[in-house]
């Protein structure tokens, strides 16, 4: 395959998925449990990729400046801090640990 | 709308999910620059990072995709293509939570579907009004479109200029904006249980599989903790759900 070939193609996927959401039936979700298995994914989703990308790296796990920004915004989070400020703290967080 | 406090309830809920909104579309946007730059170093022309933006617009699956890339090149192709589309599938299973919000309408609901991703999935969730839903949906979903957009064309053209993206913490940044869009999800013990066990899933897993797939094999933590109704509430006691899920502040 080439470089194009496979930007294309996984584009596609990725945008064919997120049309086929939407045609599932609404009602699907009414029912309690299917509802509350939609509700847990997203949850379950969000905490795998907090977990991957505070402590992932290609196929290693790797303990560095990512996790003590994580969590500091947990801290801030806690304590009712606005998103902006938050994020922006993580981030220099990380960058000042690194530039130590 | 600045009417202090004889403001309506309904108009505060509406400013809080623009507000919500656009700071989320701000800090996604940021990391923008270093999706571009990544996307550079790993091979990519500035005209293929763009595209991955504009049409496979999901963070996870396009940092994914020039990952394996950057280790594998264009031998690991197939591979790049499975984790991209297996990392999307979230999006998928956030078009049937967000899919009501939109509504009715072929060409709305397509630009819906185009945008739903995990930030405008979960703000547009995180609200407690239909119409405060909807804003957010539609303010989340455009400004990151737009702001992720600009950024990864200007990170693609300044990436070698910019180095290491790493040094200015943009990785731990992203990171700690997810953990701002779980957070109102996490007071219920069940959802916060299901958080914790994904998270240690997914972590579990990722020296096994390849990359995307912990992350979905830790979404089964949800199914299972969701059919069964672990930690849960009595099925009787939920019957509005799509209404009142529960993850409203």
């Amino acid at each position: 395959m080439t470089l194009w070939q496979i930007i294309i193609l996984a584009s596609i996927a990725c945008l064919l998925i997120k049309f086929a959401g939407y045609l599932v039936p609404p009602t699907l979700l009414h029912k309690p449990g299917p509802a509350r298995i939609a509700d847990l994914l997203t949850v379950a989703l969000l905490a795998a990729l907090i977990a991957v990308q505070t402590l992932g790296s290609g196929d290693a796990i790797v303990v560095d400046a990512r996790v003590p920004a994580v969590l500091v915004a947990v801290v801030l989070f806690a304590i009712r801090v606005p998103f902006v400020l938050v994020v922006i703290a993580a981030a220099l967080v990380a960058a000042g640990i690194r530039a130590l | 709308m600045a009417e202090g406090i004889t403001e309506p309830a309904g108009e505060a809920d509406l400013s809080r999910a623009v507000r919500a909104g656009l700071a989320v579309g701000l800090a996604t946007a940021a990391y923008g620059i270093s999706f571009g730059a990544l996307a550079v170093s790993s091979g990519l022309d500035v005209w293929q990072a763009s595209f991955l933006s504009l049409v496979m617009f999901s963070g996870g699956s396009q940092f994914a995709l020039i990952g394996i890339l950057a280790a594998g090149g264009s031998g690991a192709g197939p591979a790049a293509v499975a984790s991209a589309a297996l990392l999307g599938t979230r999006n998928g299973l956030y078009g049937m939570r967000t899919s009501p919000i939109v509504g009715p309408g072929r060409w709305k609901r397509m630009a819906a579907a185009w945008v739903t991703i995990d930030e405008s999935a979960a703000v547009a969730l995180a609200q407690s009004s239909p119409r405060a839903r909807r804003a957010g949906f539609w303010v989340t979903g455009m400004a990151v479109f737009i702001g992720w957009n600009l950024t990864t064309l200007v990170g693609a053209l300044i990436g070698d200029a910019l180095g290491d993206t790493s040094a200015y913490g943009l990785d731990a940044a992203a990171a700690a904006a997810f953990v701002g869009l779980i957070w109102p999800r996490l007071k219920r013990i069940q959802a916060g249980a299901v958080a914790v066990a994904a998270a240690v899933v997914a972590t579990a897993l990722t020296p096994v599989l390849m990359p995307g797939l912990p992350v979905l094999v830790a979404a089964l933590v949800a199914v299972v903790v969701g059919a069964l109704n672990w930690l849960g509430t009595p099925e009787k006691d939920e019957p509005a759900r799509t209404s009142s899920s529960g993850v409203a502040g």
